[in-house]
């Protein structure tokens, strides 16, 4: 503690009247700065959503909620006719096969890192799998380009088609590995982390003694956890999965780079498509009209009520438990 | 079984293995004790027991398979990138800049390399300070309500997809005006506030109330609390949640595009100029873009800096942090 600090008690009248004004404006200017970043961050939160609107009103005007279903995108100055349809499509297919493919998976690791791995393991295997969240979108996108995409071009996809190929959405395999299965895969990739180390931390906090209750009587390993630790977690794991959904929703550079930007709606995933948030990052930069940039931020709007849908409903789901992205671990 | 009785699956075991003890492996109980009846042939398990055992070792197989693959994924994407980017990386790809154009050889980045420091080191000098006032004021000041409301809103800003965030500060700082590195700032220190925040807050519930009681049975006003006690005790958890922000914010990408990427080709410091400052994610996007031999292997390079960077970064806070007293 600095010297500055004195105790009133001790101290004569007069300075000890100036110690207590001292720490009463102290307190109360610490009050009023910490409320004021508070409250700061709040208006953020409105002033996005304001100027995310107020940038897209032109678009919204011109297509109303037409917008939502229409498939035509032609940027163009002889057409400029706006359309999400084939985005919101392209955004429901890819977070849909990777939450589909990332919530198993995430859920294993996460048991496998609470309740079978030994504690040496879990201390090394824990920091990893957190670090594959640490990764840049723009990093994985790049290597989802020139090592991920040739490899599902040359050996998944042909595997996939020969084996699953009498479904359309296993479709004859393209020249390039870009599409929306790549982005779909590298999308798991990135939400696998986020799931998995907020289900590890629900899964730790089920409490000892029903586990050790269900062991007594006579319970395996994995009938524990499938009697005991999923069920008291379940309403957690299901938030921690709807944050995953809005990280793979909202995520638009990786994508960007290895979904291949197409127009058209297809039925197999090894097609190229676009979605809402890849389509911003790929056009704003080369945007040449006024209502492009206006249909881009409309795009944004989507993004921004589909997100904090996401989010809200993960808040509510795992309101029982404090379920947030941001630990320090 | 299991499905019809759920948590009780012992209630249906065939009376003759009711005598065995049902914890899984520990049905092998060593060496027959002389004097004592053989139980070893029952001890063996049989039938449904056997069955159920299986089924529990598969599935702890499926969870070992599931980490082992994480981690493989992650051990493959760090390898890719280094293995590609070491045969650009030298002095001279850090400290010269890029060529005019991006189908020549040689060249480095070291605009892109000042222009992410001085990017995130402005991000970070608006986002700390902020961050930690609202932990505070969530810790220290809030009543239950608005804490919980403030919770909230910070945990939906954090949920923002970084590109809305982008959009909005070329709506706020770029519309009407021009790119600056600044506009990048705002954007990263804006996804860098929840996470230091929340964080930060995490971290000041750790400080044993017994010396913020002890501070107050002295007559020790609040705000001197907080200078002298409080944050000095959180110092450490706090500096971790802002180099785990700071390694968040550096790989950020989804703003830049919109924000700062139109700029010189030649190293700048000034995040108020009159266009973008040029940095290390943009330059990986553009490089994977634009399909240029030459410029993927710089952008191999750049991405193996950066990954570098983050990597550094992530494990010397996490080290930092189990050193801690307030760690868990």
């Amino acid at each position: 503690m600095s010297g500055s600090t004195r105790f009133a008690g001790v101290l004569p009248g007069n300075a000890r009247s100036r110690v207590r004004r001292a720490d009463r404006i102290g307190d109360a200017v610490l009050h009023g700065v910490c409320l004021a970043a508070a409250l700061l961050a709040a208006v953020a939160l409105v002033a996005i959503a304001y100027k995310v609107i107020d940038g897209a009103s032109e678009s919204i005007s011109r297509f109303g909620l037409g917008f939502l279903s229409h498939p035509t995108w032609k940027p163009n100055p002889p057409f400029e006719i706006f359309g999400a349809g084939s985005l919101i499509f392209g955004t429901a297919v890819t977070s849909f096969i990777a939450l589909l493919l990332a919530v198993p998976l995430a859920v294993s690791i996460a048991l496998y890192l609470s309740m079978s791995a030994s504690p040496r393991v879990r201390s090394v295997i824990g920091p990893l799998v957190e670090t594959l969240a640490a990764i840049p979108s723009v990093i994985l996108g790049f290597w989802g380009i020139l090592v991920f995409g040739p490899f599902l071009q040359k050996h998944l996809e042909p595997f996939l088609h020969s084996v699953l190929g009498f479904l359309p959405l296993f479709g004859p395999v393209p020249t390039t590995g870009t599409g929306l299965f790549n982005a779909s895969l590298i999308l798991t990739i990135m939400v696998v982390p986020i799931v998995a180390s907020i289900s590890r931390d629900l899964f730790l906090s089920v409490p000892r003694e029903l586990q050790e209750g269900a062991v007594a009587l006579g319970a395996t390993r994995w009938e524990v956890l499938r009697g005991v630790v999923l069920p008291t977690s379940a309403s957690g794991v299901a938030a921690a999965a709807c944050l995953g959904l809005g990280r793979a929703l909202g995520e638009a550079i990786a994508v960007t780079q290895v979904i291949g930007a197409g127009n058209a709606i297809h039925a197999s995933l090894f097609q190229t498509g676009d979605t809402l948030a890849s389509r911003i990052a790929d056009q704003f930069a080369g945007a040449t009209t006024k209502l492009q940039i206006a249909s881009l931020f409309y795009l944004g709007v989507i993004l921004l009520v589909i997100g904090l849908l996401a989010n809200v409903t993960a808040q509510w789901i795992g309101r029982r438990f404090d379920v947030s992205t941001v630990t320090v671990r | 079984m299991t499905d019809a009785f759920g948590p009780l699956p012992a209630v249906t075991e065939p009376a003759g293995s009711a005598a065995q003890p049902m914890l899984d492996e520990q049905d092998n109980l060593g060496p027959v004790t002389p004097g004592l009846p053989d139980f070893s042939g029952s001890l063996t398990p049989s039938g449904n027991l056997r069955r159920r055992q299986l089924i529990s070792g598969f599935a702890g197989g499926v969870q070992t398979v599931a980490a082992v693959l994480a981690v493989a994924v992650l051990a493959i994407v760090v390898y890719s990138v280094v293995a590609r980017g070491a045969s650009v990386l030298s002095w001279h790809f850090l400290t010269q800049d890029p060529p005019l154009i991006a189908g020549e050889a040689g060249g480095g980045i070291a605009p892109e390399i000042v222009g992410t420091v001085v990017i995130v080191a402005l991000a970070t000098a608006i986002a700390m300070p902020l961050g930690i006032l609202i932990a505070l004021y969530l810790t220290e000041f809030a009543g239950r309500w608005p804490a919980s409301a403030f919770k909230l809103a910070l945990d939906l800003l954090n949920g923002l997809p970084s590109i809305v965030i982008g959009l909005f500060v070329f709506g706020l700082l770029v519309v009407g005006q021009h790119q600056s590195g600044f506009a990048a700032s705002v954007a990263i220190a804006i996804i860098m506030l929840p996470l230091i925040a929340r964080a930060t807050q995490e971290v000041l519930l750790l400080v044993p109330a017994s010396l913020r009681e002890a501070a107050d049975a002295l007559g020790v006003a609040r705000w001197r609390t907080v200078r002298g006690v409080v944050l000095p005790t959180a110092r450490g958890g706090i500096l971790t949640a802002t180099v785990l922000a700071v390694a968040r914010g550096a790989g950020e990408t989804a703003p830049l595009i919109l924000l700062s990427s139109l700029f010189g080709n030649t190293v700048s410091v000034n995040p108020f100029g009159n266009e973008g400052l040029a940095n290390i994610p943009y330059y990986i996007f553009t490089s994977s873009e634009s399909a240029e031999a030459n410029g993927f292997a710089r952008a191999w390079g750049a991405a193996s800096v950066l990954l570098a960077f983050i990597l550094v970064a992530s494990v010397v806070a996490r080290i930092a942090n189990s050193r801690s007293t307030l760690s868990r």
